[in-house]
């Protein structure tokens, strides 16, 4: 006899998700923050004092699982260099009709001269754009990735570039986390290090949430987040929801 | 033949006058109305279905195309009509093309026989709201969901393709099992109401919720009823036939453009047709609280019919988003060994008490011996099958190919 109730508990299950918000959302029109760690279009970095960080090393391409990096290094010119060391990265190319955007390129570059911005939007008309030249991938005199035209960049999206790297611990060492291990960056100086796997998550500050924070409704009971649970949970959740200005507490 | 018609449907108590006369014009229109009305909450429907069922998985369905995204079928149709018209090369031309009418037009048919109001005073003449009134009544929707077996079977056959034809092998399995419950379960309603028609069903219930059919004869006809009719239309969680785990797309694997758009039609305008049915045959139909509004009463019973088969047709929706789909022999499980005994059983009752209440309870002691018997013969088959006598027993279970196959390969090892 219990089966049977339980058989209807599929009923009752999806007559209260009717009135439960939606998860997705109708994408152009309202898009979700993006998550600190997104792996995106990629950029090449600059020093702070303009010099690229590249050394044509080739180890991105070496790394790339899907061989859609193609570098090329040429010595340094000794009157003008490009790169403070011996060699530079001649010719830098990436495929995006073939990259996976694993950012292995990423772990693997010793310069962090290759990282990835936030910006996946983008979709070309031929082959030909789809290969972006070191053209396309350098930061231009200001430090700022090029904006192309078929690409779709947020607002404050370049001050995010190498999210993913300063959000991770090199070897997965968890004691690095946090730790900066990165050099400067044109126009922005030594950047902080993202919130990790570990660290407290600073949401206001990055711009993300956690989807277990927006659809508090859809989880089990035992899942609700601990300030989200009761009368108390209520409040807090009707206090985020209020425009900055009119919240009391300093976030 | 003008007594004849005339005994059916007031309108042609005097005949039909002739063939440009008032009365085939009201016919033409009741006809051409119906139809747009079948068309129009056949998109209505395939949308709400969509909406329903996002809603219920928290998505936001379909939303593009006007307010709330309904129009969305509209623009899928277009599609279909637009897209290309493939027929595999080994298929039987003439009958490829042929089972998607015989799936749509039983379907639209078998809409006719609803009565969706009461009668209306048009030109002088009494027009009930109801395209026809045959006197096989009910016998009619048997008779055209049996021809849809033909098109699903056809369609499957013709396709000169495997899973097409496995689709329609459990098609017609599953139709003609459902059937016969369902079957069953009209005759109770029959013989409770006197008539086949349509129209008298529906008249014998008016008269307050206690008249309806639903109560009247007992709850189990129209739980049998329900699910019978789901299976018979093919729909989750009774859909083996189309399982896409399984068979792909099931029988109209093969179809694409407006012939594939042929067989998604028919099967929303069956859910709907069948809502109606239910209505009609259980809960009285357009039978409903009429207030005393002067010349708008005519239209509360469509309101009150509207109300009920929206509220059917959202359960099939329902069941959908709910259930998960039956394995193939528990559908044949349920249909043979419980569905079938039961309306069966039922009817006897029903019957007996309609004679007088000695018949009926002595009819109600017999349906209990059967259900002994019954039982009995469940567990002695359930026992030869899995019990310690079990031909089966290194399995334990039913065989599945896949397992016979690795005992053997294992002890030949």
């Amino acid at each position: 006899m219990a089966n049977f109730f339980t058989f209807f508990g599929g009923f009752k299950l999806t007559l209260q998700h009717l009135s439960r918000p939606t998860v997705t959302t109708s994408y152009p029109q309202a898009k979700r923050p993006k998550q600190p760690r997104q792996h995106g279009r990629h950029v090449l970095s600059r020093y702070e004092d303009g010099m690229e960080k590249c050394i044509g090393c080739e180890l991105c391409a070496g790394a790339c699982p899907v061989d859609c990096i193609y570098v090329r290094g040429l010595d340094n010119p000794p009157d003008h260099p490009v790169s403070p060391g011996e060699r530079y990265g001649y010719i830098y190319e990436i495929n995006y009709l073939r990259c996976i955007h694993c950012d292995l390129c990423v772990e693997a570059c010793p310069t962090q001269a290759i990282t990835e911005s936030k910006m996946f939007e983008f979709s070309f008309t031929n082959r030909a754009d789809a290969i972006y030249t070191k053209a396309e991938l350098l930061v231009d005199d200001q430090g700022i990735p090029q904006r192309l035209p078929w690409e779709d960049w947020r607002e404050g999206e370049a001050a995010m570039t190498g999210g993913w790297m300063r959000a991770t611990s090199p070897n997965g060492e968890a004691a690095y986390e946090g730790v900066v291990q990165w050099t400067g960056d044109l126009g922005f100086g030594v950047r902080a290090a993202e919130a990790g796997q570990s660290a407290h998550r600073d949401d206001s500050a990055t711009g993300s949430k956690q989807l277990r924070n927006v659809f508090p409704k859809h989880l089990l009971p035992e899942d609700v987040p601990l300030d989200q649970r009761g009368l108390q949970g209520m409040v807090n959740t009707a206090r985020a929801k209020m425009p900055r200005r009119h919240r009391k507490d300093p976030h | 033949m003008s007594y004849l018609l005339g005994s059916v449907d007031p309108l042609f108590h005097h005949g039909v006058n002739g063939l440009f006369g008032v009365i085939v014009l009201i016919v033409l229109i009741k006809v051409l109305v119906g139809f747009g009305a079948l068309m129009g909450a056949v998109t209505l429907m395939i949308w709400f279905e969509r909406k329903a069922i996002s809603d219920m998985q928290s998505r936001i369905g379909p939303q593009r195309w006007g307010p709330f995204g309904m129009f969305q079928t509209l623009a899928d149709g277009l599609k279909l009509i637009l897209k290309e018209d493939l027929i595999p090369e080994q298929a039987d031309r003439f009958v490829f093309k042929l089972a998607p009418y015989l799936v749509v037009v039983p379907a639209l048919i078998t809409f006719s026989i609803v009565p969706i109001g009461g009668t209306l005073h048009i030109a002088g003449h009494v027009v009930m709201l109801q395209i026809a009134n045959p006197p096989m009544g009910i016998l009619l929707m048997l008779a055209m969901s049996g021809i849809s077996v033909y098109g699903v079977m056809l369609a499957g056959w013709s396709s000169g393709s495997k899973y097409p034809l496995l689709s329609s092998v459990r098609a017609s399995a599953q139709m003609i099992s459902y059937e016969a419950a369902l079957g069953m379960t009209i005759v109770t309603i029959v013989l409770a109401t006197g008539s086949l028609s349509t129209h008298n069903i529906v008249d014998a219930q008016s008269g307050g919720i206690w008249h309806w059919n639903l109560i009247r004869l007992g709850v189990i006809p129209f739980v049998v009823f329900i699910i019978a009719i789901t299976a018979e239309l093919n729909r989750p969680p009774f859909d083996v036939v189309e399982g896409e785990s399984e068979l792909v797309g099931g029988f109209h694997t093969e179809y694409s453009s407006i012939r594939f758009g042929l067989f998604y039609l028919a099967e929303f305008m069956n859910t709907i047709t069948m809502s109606a049915i239910i209505v009609t045959l259980f809960l009285g139909g357009p039978a409903g609280w009429v207030p005393n509004v002067a010349h708008l009463r005519w239209l509360f019973p469509i309101v009150w019919f509207l109300a009920k088969t929206v509220t059917f047709a959202f359960c099939y929706v329902w069941f959908r988003a709910a259930l998960p789909r039956f394995r193939y022999d528990q559908l044949m499980d349920m249909g043979w060994k419980k569905l079938i005994p039961l309306s069966l059983g039922w009817v006897l009752i029903v019957a007996g008490f309609l004679i007088r209440p000695a018949w009926g309870f002595l009819m109600i002691a017999v349906v209990l011996l059967a259900w002994i018997l019954l039982t009995r013969a469940f567990d002695l088959g359930y026992t030869r099958e899995r019990g310690d006598e079990s031909v089966l027993r290194t399995v334990g279970r039913r065989p599945l190919p896949g397992e016979v196959l690795r005992a053997t390969t294992d002890e030949e090892e």
